[in-house]
């Protein structure tokens, strides 16, 4: 059988617009090829800029998950000017950040990732009675009436009736990897509609520490948002009560609806507990400093990197090993296109080297992305989700342990499951779980020292540009909900020299390096990966998606001559 | 990601019909049209107006494209929704975005653009989000293949009208700040034979969206603009006008350092750099996140974001006024205030009437100025959209 060429272009709505290409064989992936088709020089636009506007532009990098970026940038002038943040500060940012990644796996799991798993047409044919037993099973969640399920189900039915299917339009329906009985795709498109207005409540919290979703404001050395229990126009007690509210009801979604979902759908699933684990090391920088960030044994979800699958040990982490790679990229270096930059030694020098559009194929080409290629000591690394869990895993993390245990133990599969298209998906319910937990301390901290009188949320010391040295440069590491993200940053007499940027999407989906080392999406699409109609590519869907590119997109699918054979839309 | 409504509005049913199915009562349906009517800045007599047209309105047919962007405006759409109506009016944009991209399977769906193009050429909307890169012929963002600006451009030449929705959309913001590698510019630059309405911001408030939706559809016609194509309905005062820290403002009461006494009362900003004496914008009333709070409400200046250039003319952002790079408006604006603080009451009006006077100076200017390009983007003389409906109020 020839090989057929499948190209899925655009990805969009991600930071970046994405390309993926692959050839199969015989119902196979054997090759395939990611591509980033935006480029946005964001930072040529640093240099010359003053280091406390930094977060700002960066955060603009992602409208998604929007705090990461910037809690990054901060981190990165705060190391270089050796600033150290108030710890009310430090809590505040972690709740911030916590209720991110909280609210961007829900949203991920129903709206992104759910429809690759979850027959909605199907969910017609069930029994609403059927769909409310298990949803007392395996949740003590209110709205698990048969009543319930009979109204959505009701609501679908009129939907599809329409003859206008909206954004369920040209899912896959019916395609044989669709395995869910009936009525568990109904509770599933219950619960899509449930966080859609779950989410929309949750995010609050960013707006009343940072004054708004998207883009929530912050400040290099602390936060901006005062507390003053005496005072309407500050952090007060209506405002934490609020904020506390929105914990709970954060944390009970996600232990009564997110959690049970994902582990009930995961066990029609287990064959992809054995495809698309592709790049076998794992890299988390490591995040929610319980003290200063600089001390990074204090990190909640620990830092460290798994080399080659190999759970018995956990290798330090140092940033002085990143470096990246543009073999493959559309950049050119002044050392040659061969050579690794660190980010402070970086470059980003944009030269556009791939056919004119539009394009037919990129595959085979030497050059091929926007995207650098970032290597760690030579080797790609998977970050993410999965990464953070196997890492806190075997460093011993006794609460990480005890979820990948649960699990591992529902599922009943061994520990080798989790390197998987299927691990990634449940290694982000887990932390979710956990981090849900532990939003509750960090608020309950904030609020022992309110109560001690500690109210301090900025650090003024080096805020003036006289206070500065005439040169320093500053590290910032953050783990955001896609993986590791890492700022650096060079300031000369007050203002950016040099702004480098190594992002989750950037690790993952690189390009093949100078050693013709394939990223992460790369080599998990070759990993044992399924592709049984090339023209309804549903599994290169799932494992794309389970590294949560945040995308919902509109997908072109070409044959081996160019021609258009079906166009679908992946949510 | 933008996530529709599950109830489609179908073709031949009037949006009375499809609020009716969906379940929602006459008196929440008039109950939105009040808020919005406030919102657009309309009297009550116009809400049984704004509730007919609505009501017997037949779905309109919009196209939204995404460009070179951050996402960030779709997530501001979707999530300040108000929950439960809101919702409704966003789906009127949205719906066809979702039905044209996710139609069935093979030609069938580039057909479905290519053919909703044609058959409502002259008639439909299209919204916009991201700036276009115009530099190496556009290779920065390609979208299948093609480059940005000749997906626009293909989108745009069939199109009413445009909404550019966000500071992408508008003049290109955070790509096209200097030294602007990839040549971003707004929509307006490229498309430049039909109005294009501007919703500033980085992102914007979802209800200006909504409001601005809702104005179409109502009278026919987009809300007048300022200069810049913004509707004046939310435009069209500062922020220095409608802050509720404007009393210490006036009082001379001001945070000289973050997390300060002052800062612990929630005195004003503009010491440590708020723009908000510079800056048109809705947020002080409209607020954020379904009313939660507001940049300057949590504390922290206001960027200046619904601005032009703002990441070149309002930076360094914690710098005051007129410090900061290419901005002499209201350079004595703290001294007015300085000196009002002795004056008591009287001088919050004075101050009030002497600002107003030089915004209104200072806008007209603009209005007989030629546009203000990006940085990297090719000149324009005429001013984008809705010119002449602005009046001379601006």
């Amino acid at each position: 059988m020839a090989k057929t060429k499948v190209v899925v272009d655009p990805i969009t709505r991600i930071e970046g617009h994405l390309r993926i290409e692959t050839q199969a064989e015989n119902g196979k992936i054997t090759d395939a090829w990611a591509t980033s088709t935006q480029f946005r020089g964001i930072e040529i636009v640093m240099q010359g800029r003053d280091p406390r506007d930094a977060w700002a532009f960066t955060q603009r990098i992602c409208g998604v998950c929007t705090v990461v970026h910037a809690v990054a940038s901060c981190r990165a002038v705060e190391d270089a000017l050796d600033i150290t943040i108030p710890p009310n500060a430090n809590l505040i940012r972690n709740l911030i950040h916590g209720m991110q990644f909280i609210q961007d796996h829900v949203i991920h799991f129903y709206h992104l990732h759910a429809l690759d798993w979850v027959d909605v047409v199907s969910a017609l044919k069930a029994d609403p009675a059927g769909t409310s037993a298990i949803a007392r099973k395996v949740s003590p969640w209110p709205n698990n009436s048969e009543t319930y399920f009979r109204e959505v189900q009701d609501r679908l039915k009129k939907f599809v009736a329409s003859g206008q299917l909206g954004i369920f339009a040209n899912g896959y329906w019916g395609h044989p990897a669709y395995k869910l009985p009936p009525e568990v795709n109904l509770l599933a498109v219950a619960h899509y509609l449930e966080a859609l207005d779950w989410q929309r409540d949750v995010i609050r919290l960013h707006t009343i520490f940072g004054g708004k979703n998207p883009h929530p404001n912050f400040l290099v050395g602390g936060m901006a948002s005062a507390i003053n229990l005496d005072d309407t126009a500050t952090i007060n007690a209506e405002r934490l009560t609020d904020i506390r509210d929105m914990i709970t009801r954060a944390q009970q979604f996600v232990e009564q609806v997110y959690w049970p979902d994902l582990v009930a759908i995961a066990g029609f699933y287990k064959d992809w507990a054995a495809i698309g684990g592709g790049v076998k090391n794992y890299l988390a920088v490591g995040e929610f400093p319980e003290g200063d960030i600089r001390d990074t044994q204090r990190l909640y979800l620990p830092q460290g990197i798994v080399l080659e699958r190999d759970l018995t040990k956990v290798w330090p982490y140092d940033q002085r090993m990143v470096k990246e790679y543009i073999t493959s990229s559309w950049y050119e270096y002044s050392k040659g296109d061969d050579a690794g930059l660190h980010p402070w030694e970086g470059e980003t020098k944009a030269k556009y080297q791939g056919p004119p559009t539009p394009w037919e194929y990129l595959q085979g080409l030497p050059k091929y992305s926007w995207m650098k290629a970032p290597r760690y000591d030579g080797r790609p690394m998977e970050v993410g989700p999965l990464a953070r869990m196997l890492v806190g895993f075997a460093a011993g993390h006794q609460e990480i342990r005890a979820m990948v245990k649960e699990v591992l133990d529902r599922l009943e599969v061994g520990p080798a499951a989790l390197f998987s298209t299927l691990g990634r998906t449940a290694a982000r319910g887990m932390e979710t779980v956990l981090l849900s937990r532990r939003m509750n301390t960090w608020y309950d901290r904030l609020v022992d020292r309110i109560k001690s009188g500690e109210t301090q949320t900025f650090n003024k010391d080096k805020w003036d540009r006289s206070s500065w040295p005439a040169k320093a440069e500053g590290y910032g590491f953050l783990d955001a909900p896609r993986g590791a993200l890492g700022h650096w940053v060079q300031i000369e007499n007050g203002v950016i020299s040099r702004y480098q940027c190594v992002v989750p999407s950037t690790w993952n989906c690189s390009p093949r390096d100078g050693q013709g080392q394939m990223g992460p999406y790369e080599a998990s699409l070759v990993d044992n990966h399924p592709l049984v109609k090339p023209d309804q590519p549903l599994e290169i869907l799932r494992t794309i998606h389970s590294f949560d590119p945040c995308m919902a997109c509109g997908v072109h699918v070409l044959d081996a001559t160019g021609n258009l054979i079906t166009e679908v839309r992946v949510q | 990601m933008y996530v529709p409504n599950p109830i489609p509005w179908a073709e031949d049913e009037t949006l009375g019909q499809n609020l009716a199915s969906r379940g929602v009562s006459r008196r929440e349906f008039l109950e939105f049209c009040g808020g919005l009517a406030a919102m657009l800045g309309l009297e009550s007599f116009y809400v049984p107006q704004i509730a007919h047209a609505l009501e017997v309105l037949k779905r309109p047919s919009v196209v939204w494209i995404q460009l070179q962007e951050c996402t960030g405006c779709v997530e501001s759409v979707i999530r300040t929704a108000e929950p439960t109506i809101g919702n409704l009016v966003l789906d009127l944009i949205s719906l066809d975005y979702s039905h044209t991209l996710m139609a069935a399977a093979g030609h069938a769906a580039e057909e479905a653009l290519q053919s909703a193009m044609k058959a409502n050429k002259g008639s439909y909307i299209l919204v916009v989000t991201g700036s276009v890169p115009l530099a190496e012929n556009g290779i920065y963002t390609t979208i299948g293949g093609r480059t940005a600006k000749e997906v626009l451009e293909e989108a745009a030449s069939g199109a009413a009208a445009v909404l550019a929705i966000g500071a992408c959309a508008h003049w290109g913001s955070v790509q096209a700040a200097r030294p602007n590698p990839t040549g971003a510019v707004g929509v307006s630059k490229v498309v430049t034979d039909k109005p294009v309405v501007n919703i500033a911001g980085c992102p914007p408030i979802a209800d200006v969206v909504t409001a601005t939706v809702v104005h179409y559809l109502t009278f026919g016609r987009l809300p007048a603009t300022d200069a810049e194509g913004r509707p004046l309905f939310a435009y069209g005062a500062r922020i220095h006008d409608q802050c509720p820290r404007r009393a210490n403002f006036d009082a001379g009461q001001y945070v000289e350092v973050f997390d300060d006494e002052a800062a612990r009362k929630g005195w004003c900003l503009y010491h440590v750099g708020c723009k908000g004496p510079a800056t048109f914008s809705p947020c002080p009333i409209f607020q954020w996140n379904t009313r939660t709070s507001w940049p300057i409400g949590a504390g922290h200046p206001c960027l200046g974001c619904t601005e032009p250039n703002f990441w070149d003319t309002m930076t360094p952002f914690y710098d005051r006024l007129p410090d900061v790079g290419g901005f002499g408006v209201e350079s004595r604006v703290d001294l007015i205030g300085a000196a009002l603080a002795a004056g008591a009451t009287a001088g919050v009006a004075t101050h009030a009437i002497a600002t107003g006077v030089h915004q209104v100076r200072q806008r007209r200017r603009e209005r007989e100025l030629p546009v203000v390009p990006p940085s990297g983007g090719p000149p324009s003389s005429t001013p984008s959209a809705g010119k002449g409906e602005g009046g001379q109020n601006g």
